[in-house]
């Protein structure tokens, strides 16, 4: 078994993941978040063409349509690109109208047009799920530890979720209904390393209720480390397979989780656990003995 | 933990022919003699290609049309009685008017409660309590001002019957154009999702779903308008864009035909849509035609004169032709939506979600390639890491997606790109439960002599970690269900029924491994 100090370190810890929770959210704040039709409603064509052709051909094909807004970016390989504009042209008559002008021929592989009223719609419930998945893991750590695990455990996905939307922000990837249901997963998923830690250490204070709780604490996580490490490292595995090989739609979403989990695994170790110590959860674990009438 | 009594293991085998039995179902060229269920995963939109729309209802209209109604009826009755009434409006679904002369209140009480041709007499409010608030129609008084609307009820059921309707029509007006297993259903109070797979172009769809059809045949503005109409309106006319004023006077509607056919007019060269009234219709059109020869008459649809044809004779066939300068594609449609009917409110597709074949194929096959290589990257990780163990893990991994692939068959889900990425993280995740019961063994052995009751001890203490961890997941998992549509509720089908069947197969497939595996090597020493 590892013997390692684990919480020699905790100030420098607990002050690096606050400084990144913090950077986070300004980032959110300050340069936002590429958010895709999904929330902020609008239309997205992926095209493909028969050739290579450079990106900049389809912008000026599209600037001679009098469309307001439009975005365009490559999208996968060379032929792919991904044309983002307002509801206000269908997604046709863009089509005919590059095909005409570049005298290419154009297949849409997909089209998502969202309305303004359900973008919004969107972005509520997102929220709201989140939300809701905070309060579930709250309490049902609450349920089966002490409030002093509720906590800690809450504070590693606060810490796990911020920083995963900032790092989105940060490299300006797309936010969409497929990030956040990554994030309600990341919430499910590493929630899971922090319960093996928390069993562990109940159970060890079940066993001694007179040593230092920063030594038992430790003790659980040297205890457990083989354990957080090898279950998050196959559910790893299998994700980074996802994010190699499932393709351009399922990109960002595989790197949020992927992110996510290796995120949740740090903070289960040095957020979660020492804020059950700063809390100074119960010593006294022996049954009690129901007196009441 | 170890023990299992034959019953159980035979329990255990059964079931897992049981699930293999559904899995194979699910590919064609196994089934071919229909030795096996019909019971298949459906692949979503987004693997199949296909397209997925919503639509929403506009009920204000609906509403106001009838406060309009009413508001027609009620002038009507107050001239007739000669009843002295001023600034009759109708403004926040709510008609006002005040009487000039505070002694006729009786009468305009009177008056309100005769005009209940199809709703209930109307009810009374007073300071606030409604008498009979089970009338449709209720009304208040503040001195001379009257104030009538709608039952919060009377408008509830209104929007209900509208939504069924529209999804009725909805639904022919797609039978109508055709296409392969189309479902239409509701969501939430007034909207509506129609899935096309595979279809890959839905723009005549688009065009046919969004529209009203509300077809309307009046009279156009002449000098010999008959002075009893209810007032002119000014409507678009399609070819040149102009207003033009017609009578409110409705001669005849789109709901008494009955049916409605594409054409070609050889004499004109044009498109056309013929159609044919029924019995009520036919005898309202030839009334109507038989008084005004000569006179032009509008043909009305969605607030846009299509064609306005001057009487020539009176029409008494009950059938006719609209000639708007359509193209085939449009006399098409047209003819389409007349014969699915009207909506009873507007309605506007408000998503659009269309993935290409082409795309589609793409995704299955990454999908399947990034579960193949998890699933590689797991299984030889796992026999590193615990050698003959890591087999049973693995051939349980195995065993747990043909459960989670027959449970999705059973009931019938729908698998899509970010399911199939859920069943490869339900991969990593499952094997989790392994981990965590051999690395406790692994822990036990080095107190414990027997390996048996080291890895009993192992099953024991982990059952309620595993269960921790799975639950939170589920958790998650659930709460995702309710929040997303389509792909991303896939994703969460697929998370949720791998965690439930992972959970299963670790605690009766490979835990009845692991204990054969035992019992026949008691005293050797464990290499895990």
């Amino acid at each position: 078994m590892t013997n390692f100090n684990f919480l020699k370190y905790k100030i420098f810890f607990l002050f690096v993941s606050s400084f990144l929770v913090l950077a986070s959210i300004i980032l959110v704040f300050t340069k936002g978040l590429d958010f895709g039709v999904d929330f902020k409603g609008g239309t997205t064509i992926e095209i493909r063409l028969e050739k290579k052709i450079e990106i900049e051909n389809i912008r000026n094909s599209l600037s001679k349509l009098k469309i307001n807004n439009y975005s365009v970016k490559e999208f996968g390989t060379v032929n792919d690109f991904l044309i983002s504009t307002d509801n206000s042209i269908s997604p046709n008559d863009i089509k005919n109208f590059i095909e005409k002008d570049l005298k290419e021929k154009i297949t849409i592989r997909k089209v998502e047009t969202v309305g303004p009223k359900v973008g919004s719609e969107l972005i509520k419930s997102a929220i709201y799920s989140v939300l809701l998945c905070f309060i579930a893991m709250f309490f049902y750590l609450w349920f089966r530890f002490e409030w002093q695990f509720s906590f800690g455990g809450i504070a590693a996905l606060f810490h796990d979720t911020i920083i995963t939307v900032g790092v989105f922000s940060l490299l300006g990837l797309q936010f969409d209904l497929t990030i956040v249901a990554a994030l309600l997963t990341i919430i499910g998923y590493s929630i899971n390393d922090t319960v093996i830690i928390y069993d562990r250490i109940r159970e060890n204070l079940k066993k001694d209720s007179t040593s230092e709780l920063s030594n038992l604490v430790n003790e659980s996580l040297n205890n457990t480390l083989s354990r957080t490490l090898k279950t998050s490292g196959t559910t790893l595995l299998s994700i980074i397979a996802v994010l190699i090989f499932g393709g351009e739609v399922l990109r960002g979403f595989a790197f949020a989780i992927t992110f996510g989990i290796i995120i949740g695994t740090y903070s289960s170790i040095y957020i979660a656990s020492p804020i059950v110590m700063f809390f100074k959860v119960k010593r006294d674990w022996s049954v009690k003995v129901d007196n009441t009438p | 933990m170890l023990n299992f009594s034959r019953l159980k293991i035979g329990f255990i085998i059964s079931s897992i022919l049981f699930f293999f039995y559904i899995f194979l179902g699910n590919f064609n060229f196994i089934n071919k003699t229909n030795l096996f269920l019909d019971k298949k995963v459906n692949l979503g939109l987004d693997l199949q290609g296909g397209s997925y729309l919503l639509l929403e209802i506009d009920m204000n209209p609906l509403i106001n049309k009838k406060l309009e109604e009413k508001a027609v009826d009620l002038k009507k009755k107050f001239n007739e009685k000669k009843l002295d009434f001023k600034n009759l409006n109708i403004l926040n679904n709510k008609i006002t008017f005040e009487i000039k002369n505070s002694s006729q209140k009786e009468i305009a009480i009177n008056l309100i409660n005769k005009t209940n041709n199809d709703e209930n007499i109307f009810s009374r409010i007073n300071n606030n309590n409604i008498e009979n608030a089970n009338k449709d129609f209720v009304y208040k008084i503040e001195k001379d001002l009257f104030i009538l609307q709608f039952n919060e009820e009377y408008i509830k059921r209104q929007k209900k019957d509208a939504i069924n309707q529209s999804i009725e029509i909805v639904r022919k007006r797609v039978d109508q154009l055709g296409t392969k297993e189309p479902t239409i259903q509701q969501k939430g109070e007034n909207r509506i999702i129609v899935e096309l797979p595979g279809l890959t172009d839905p723009s005549s769809f688009k065009n046919i779903l969004g529209k009203t059809a509300q077809l309307n045949f009046k009279f156009i503005k002449t000098s010999n308008s008959s002075s009893d109409n209810l007032g002119f309106e000014k409507v678009k006319n399609k070819s040149d864009g102009l207003f033009i004023e017609v009578e409110k006077r409705l001669i005849v509607s789109g709901e008494n035909l009955t049916d409605a056919q594409p054409g070609f007019d050889r004499e004109t060269n044009q498109s056309i849509v013929s159609f044919k009234f029924d019995n009520l219709g036919a005898k309202k059109f030839a009334n109507a035609t038989k008084d005004n020869v000569g006179r032009p008459l509008a043909i009305i649809l969605d607030n846009e004169i299509l064609s306005s044809p001057v009487i020539r004779e009176p029409i008494l066939t009950g059938s006719g032709q609209i000639s708007g300068g359509f193209t085939v594609e449009e006399a098409n449609q047209l003819a389409i939506l007349l014969r699915a009917g009207a909506l009873p409110a507007p309605m506007k597709i408000i998503e659009e979600r269309t993935v290409g074949a082409d795309l589609g194929k793409d995704s299955i096959r990454s999908g399947i390639i990034s579960f193949i290589a998890g699933f590689l990257l797991v299984f030889v990780y796992m026999v590193y890491a615990y050698k003959l163990f890591g087999i049973f893990a693995n051939i349980s991994l195995l065993l747990n997606i043909v459960i989670l692939i027959s449970v999705l068959s059973i009931f019938g889900s729908t698998l899509t790109l970010p399911g199939i990425a859920g069943i490869v993280l339900t991969v990593g995740m499952a094997i989790d439960t392994n981990v965590i019961i051999y690395e406790r063994a692994k822990e036990e052995l080095k107190i414990e002599k027997s390996n048996i009751i080291a890895f009993d001890i192992a099953y024991r203490k982990s059952l309620l970690t595993i269960i921790d961890s799975n639950l939170t997941t589920l958790i998650a998992g659930i709460i995702l269900f309710y929040l997303g549509s389509g792909p991303v509720k896939g994703f969460a089908v697929t998370l949720c029924v791998g965690l439930i069947t992972s959970f299963f197969t670790a605690f009766t497939i490979s835990r009845l491994m692991v204990s054969k595996y035992l019992m026949a090597n008691k005293d050797k020493i464990i290499n895990i």
